[in-house]
């Protein structure tokens, strides 16, 4: 992506807090956790459930495109069949919800390395290309595949009890649940972002042949942060599938695709905390749209144009533009 | 009655007939992207909306206008290309100097607002739209039944292509084309309005598609949804044949659509996914696509 859009390349001097994270970071971690402590007694705890899985795959999209700057336009691949795994895990093999998940995961990773290796074989346009038609085939096959359900999907995923003991039926508890997955997956892409690494990565997607020159296997740290933003996504996806309790063809289908490239733009891409803002954004949309149809469909797209003709740093860009430090 | 492999020839010969169709729609629609992709280097996501709507023009100059099939056949795919001329000079023109994958975003949620109000107005359980009467019936061949109405199809995208690879590579228009593809700050500098011929140039593209959607509408519903899909297929078709070459696109669509003919008699299940093997397979071997020059 080039530099003007990104926030990050601003070389602010930020204040180092305690756990080597600049301090503002650190005060938002801790602002944000504490609102999601109390969010479940504010709002519907279903719906901060689904802001949180799909911030949580926006965050494990934005690895990948803000930081490798390579644009995925087939992450509903990783996403969905998580999710489907996650599903048939729970409900047919009868695991326990962290069990399940874990399953959903290790099958993205998985399929993330195959997808992965070969879309890596092609740059820019191409690349989008490549991953968006491997996740139609994910589609396709997730439709005729027996154990997806077909149209059904899979239904009433049961959510089980947590290591056999901690019933998570109910959703105050599965919250919890959920909001320690989805912290521990954000602070572990900030982690990479800004290991050495993410460094490597950063100086990738700004000038790749340089990088090559300078030595880096360039192609090795590009497929490990594929695999990478694969299975965090896949770990959204799984999550996602025990609280609604449901895994269906929604979650593998491009549109899906498309909308987690939204959420990340909106947002801001490449900053830390954008795709968060961005899935909270469009989650409450399609919430508040849901009962006006395609009017969902044409506002997206509506926000999209809007914002690659002129908004292209992304609402929490914009904010770091103008405290004139990096989120 | 000979057999192939058990398999009875009235059948491998349909499915190869629509194998073909489905080649030529393939064919059509990955040249636009190619023509496209050639001079403005973007991807026009917009092109499976653009194909709906070549269909949809169709549809209602028949049911609002009475005009029928042969005239649409002639002036639904300008009207798609003016409709695409508009959006390249108020939109897609203003992301020139960024990344190109901006304007795979651009054209993507261009997609979305066309197909969501074609859903909310025309919903999406598809409009019949009923062939002329030059293209009922058909052929006995004797080995298989030919109806007219799809061996129109073949005819006429062959036609299309054919004439779009003569204009690319045998015209001045076309020389200017191919000059602005490779250098369009040179081409400028002789003189060339290359601003316009960018604008022409998608437009052209975009007629592409919306001749492959009204070709579409006798044979396919008329249905909003009708491009998303075909178009992803259509994008494994470009990164097989890779866009270099205007007959490589040519060569591709139709082949890979015999292809996915033959899958369905031999291995029905994978006719769905079958391109996109093939696409892992040229991925591995030839990652720059058969007829592509470079990465």
């Amino acid at each position: 992506m080039t530099t003007d859009t990104n926030p990050i390349a601003m070389t602010a001097i930020t204040a180092v807090g305690a756990a080597g994270m600049p301090r503002h970071h650190l005060a938002i971690f801790v602002a944000l956790f504490v609102f999601l402590i109390a969010a479940p007694f504010l709002l519907y705890p279903i719906f901060v459930m689904k802001v949180l899985c799909f911030a949580l795959f926006a965050c494990a999209f934005n690895l990948l495109l803000g930081f490798g700057g390579l644009l995925s336009f087939g992450h509903a691949a990783y996403f969905g069949m998580a999710s489907y795994v996650s599903a048939h895990a729970a409900k047919v093999w009868g695991l326990t919800p962290e069990l399940a998940i874990i399953a959903g995961t290790l099958v993205a990773a998985v399929l993330g390395l195959a997808i992965g290796s070969l879309a890596i074989r092609r740059h820019g346009i191409y690349f989008a290309m490549v991953t968006l038609a491997f996740a139609q085939m994910i589609y396709f096959f997730s439709l005729q595949a027996a154990f997806t359900g077909g149209e059904d999907g899979i239904q009433a995923v049961p959510r089980g009890h947590l290591f056999g003991l901690i019933d998570l039926g109910s959703s105050d508890v599965l919250y919890f649940f959920v909001l320690a997955i989805f912290f521990a997956g954000i602070l572990l892409i900030y982690r990479i972002i800004h290991s050495p690494f993410g460094q490597v990565l950063k100086a990738i997607r700004e000038n790749e042949p340089r990088a090559i020159s300078l030595g880096y296997r360039v192609n090795r740290y590009k497929l490990a942060v594929f695999v990478l933003s694969a299975t965090l996504a896949g770990v959204a996806g799984a999550t996602k599938a025990i609280v609604f309790q449901l895994a269906s063809l929604t979650d593998v289908y491009w549109t899906m695709s498309g909308e987690v490239v939204l959420m990340t733009l909106l947002g801001g891409m490449g900053t830390v905390f954008g795709p968060i803002v961005g899935a909270a954004v469009i989650v409450t949309m399609q919430n508040y749209l849901a009962t006006f149809g395609d009017w969902v469909t044409i506002g997206q797209g509506i926000i999209f144009v809007v914002a690659v003709l002129s908004f292209r740093e992304g609402i929490v860009g914009v904010l770091a533009k103008w405290i004139r430090k990096p989120l | 009655m000979f057999e192939l492999l058990g398999i009875p020839p009235q059948v491998l010969f349909g499915q190869l007939l629509l194998g073909l169709i489905n080649g030529s729609f393939y064919a059509v629609l990955s040249l636009g992207l190619a023509v496209i992709f050639g001079l403005l280097n973007i991807i026009n996501f917009t092109h499976g909306a653009q194909y709906m709507l070549g269909a949809f023009g169709a549809w209602m100059l028949l049911n609002y206008l009475g005009v029928g099939y042969w005239w649409a056949v002639f002036i639904v795919p300008p009207i798609v290309g003016v409709t695409g001329i508009v959006l390249e000079r108020v939109m897609i023109r203003r992301l020139y100097h960024l990344d190109h994958l901006y304007g795979l975003l651009l054209t993507f949620g261009l997609a979305l607002i066309i197909v969501g109000f074609f859903r909310q107005f025309f919903g999406v359980s598809g409009l019949p739209y009923p062939p002329p009467p030059l293209l009922t019936g058909g052929y006995n061949l004797g080995f298989m039944y030919l109806p007219n109405s799809r061996a129109w199809v073949i005819v006429a995208s062959l036609i299309v292509c054919l004439a779009t690879w003569f204009i690319i590579e045998k015209t001045r228009l076309g020389a200017y084309l191919r000059a602005a593809t490779e250098n369009p700050t040179m081409v400028g500098a002789f003189g060339i309005n290359v601003p316009l011929l960018v604008t022409l140039t998608y437009g052209f593209g975009v007629a592409l598609a919306g001749f492959a959607g009204v070709l579409a509408a006798p044979i396919y519903a008329v249905n909003p949804n009708m491009g998303a899909d075909l178009i992803i297929v259509v994008f494994a078709v470009v990164v097989i044949g890779g866009m270099g070459s205007i007959l490589g696109s040519i060569l591709t669509g139709f082949g890979l659509g015999l292809i996915e003919g033959l899958t369905r008699v031999f291995y029905p299940e994978g006719s769905a996914v079958v391109i996109f093997v093939i696409m892992a397979l040229v991925l591995l071997v030839k990652p720059a696509g058969l007829f592509g020059r470079s990465v």
